[in-house]
């Protein structure tokens, strides 16, 4: 974040990233049909930057493959993400840029839900609850200074 | 379930945009949409399908949220992200931009003209509700500020013969106002919904309202007489549509012809409810007689009754696409 101000978890607990998807002979097979899995949803989400830090959601261990739900056949994908503290100021931000990634990788139909991982925010209802408003969404996407703040967090990290 | 809802025509309204909102106008020959393409599109009946009769551009410069149509059909009043209502005056077949209403902190919500056409609602999400005064001039004045609820206002609505007015919002309730000795109040506040209240409709008589919420459900609330014969009205929830819905409820529209309630959800289906004949008023019994699943691709997010020819549906959804069903009951 911006230089000078204090970091509101200073020293945040790292984890290793994870290796890539394994390609099996049937992702490489055009006539198979393939329905989007839950890692495939974790990959588009786990180098997503945290707001604060250098580092990835994945790193931080803000998203895990495990708290990743997608039926494909029903059109939905539900994501737990977990703040690295629970007054986490971010926390909003954090879903909205996991939102919006989501939103711009998969096809129309899916209806994509992103919440906290129960018990580790103070404010979970709160955050969820703006998170699901799809109008207030639809709002902040408007707003040009927020969008791009998360476009920052969803741009590529040059290493 | 019977085959109750037909599809007349689909229209890609609000092409790569959401479509917001659906309205007729009173006579029921125009349909109004809007969107996050920022534009207003009207459209009419040629021979056996609708079309584009005109777009209602450079009025705003964010999402146009919602529309009203005056009592009298001449004046059409949008709602806008950009934190204004624009009014658009009926010249012929066109429309031109009379006036700009501005007060709000933020997005304004929705927007809606009381039956005499003398006064007008609007909400926001800085949590007010405004009512304006329309003279004979075309001017408007803002006679009252009303901050009843604790969070974002999603929707506003007048009785259909009194001044009384309700609004729904992200704290959960609904509120009822009234003008008191010259003064607006709540008189009512309306809780059981366990989520964001989206919208509101009141009944052709205008003593039931429904509302319909992100918690699923549709409740039906009705007037009570004061119990202790003076004060504030109470309006009671009579009866809960649960079960039904797979996603949150956008919008709920009850038909003044013919009583039959549809409602938009965010799982993409329309549905019909109509209430059972000789149950009692005070625990009315409500079944779905029309259910269409993947009525759009995506979330549906208006349901608008024609005001005129019983049974006509307009719905419209985020995939940008306005549908016109015919609802048939059979027996």
């Amino acid at each position: 974040m911006s230089g000078g101000t204090q970091l509101e978890n200073a020293n945040p607990v790292i984890f290793e990233r994870s290796g890539e998807r394994l390609q099996t002979a049937a992702d490489e097979d055009e006539d198979v049909h393939d329905p989007i899995d839950d890692r495939e949803i974790f990959d588009l989400i786990r180098s997503i930057n945290d707001p604060e830090h250098p580092l990835s959601l994945e790193e931080l261990n803000v998203v895990e493959q495990v708290r990743v739900k997608v039926n494909d056949a029903d059109s939905n994908v539900g994501v737990e993400f977990t703040p690295t503290i629970p007054h986490c100021s971010m926390a909003t931000l954090i879903g909205l840029s996991i939102k919006v990634k989501l939103l711009r990788s998969l096809p129309d139909r899916f209806k994509i839900d992103v919440h906290i991982t129960p018990g580790t925010h103070a404010s979970e209802d709160a955050v969820n609850k703006q998170l699901a408003d799809k109008e207030r969404v639809a709002a902040a996407l408007e707003n040009s200074s927020l969008l791009e703040v998360v476009n920052q967090c969803l741009s590529t990290r040059s290493v | 379930m019977k085959e109750n809802l037909t599809l007349i025509q689909r229209l890609n309204a609000h092409p790569d945009s959401r479509c917001w909102f659906v309205g007729w106008n009173p006579n029921g020959t125009l349909l109004a949409s809007c969107g996050g393409d920022k534009a207003i599109r009207i459209w009419g009946r040629e021979g056996d399908s609708w079309v584009c009769k005109g777009v209602l551009e450079d009025g705003h410069q964010r999402t146009v949220r919602k529309l009203a149509w005056s009592p009298c059909g001449n004046y059409l009043a949008s709602a806008s992200f950009d934190a204004t209502t624009c009014i658009w005056k009926k010249k012929n077949d066109d429309f031109e931009s009379l006036t700009v209403l501005e007060g709000h902190e933020n997005e304004v919500k929705c927007v809606a003209w009381a039956p005499s056409g003398n006064l007008l609602a609007t909400c926001s999400r800085d949590k007010s509700v405004w009512i304006w005064e329309v003279d004979e001039e075309d001017d408007y004045e803002c006679v009252t500020v009303l901050n009843s609820h604790t969070q974002d206002v999603k929707h506003v609505a007048w009785h259909p013969t009194q001044e009384l007015l309700a609004s729904a919002s992200y704290d959960n309730n609904i509120c009822i106002y009234k003008e008191v000795d010259d003064d607006w109040e709540c008189q009512a506040t309306l809780q059981g919904h366990t989520s964001t209240v989206w919208n509101l409709s009141f009944s052709a008589t205008g003593e039931r309202l429904a509302s319909c919420s992100d918690d699923r459900t549709v409740k039906i609330w009705k007037e009570y007489p004061a119990e202790s014969g003076q004060g504030d009205i109470s309006w009671k929830c009579v009866c809960t549509l649960s079960g039904y819905h797979g996603r949150a409820v956008y919008d709920v529209d009850w038909c003044r012809l013919t009583g039959a309630l549809a409602t938009a959800s965010g799982d993409d289906a329309v549905r019909v409810f109509k209430e059972e004949s000789s149950t009692d008023p005070d625990q009315p019994v409500f079944s779905l007689v029309a259910h269409m699943p993947k009525a759009h691709s995506q979330d549906v997010n208006s349901v608008a009754w024609n005001p005129k020819e019983a049974g006509l549906l307009a719905t419209c959804s985020d995939s940008g696409d306005i549908a016109i069903w015919k609802f048939q009951e059979q027996d």
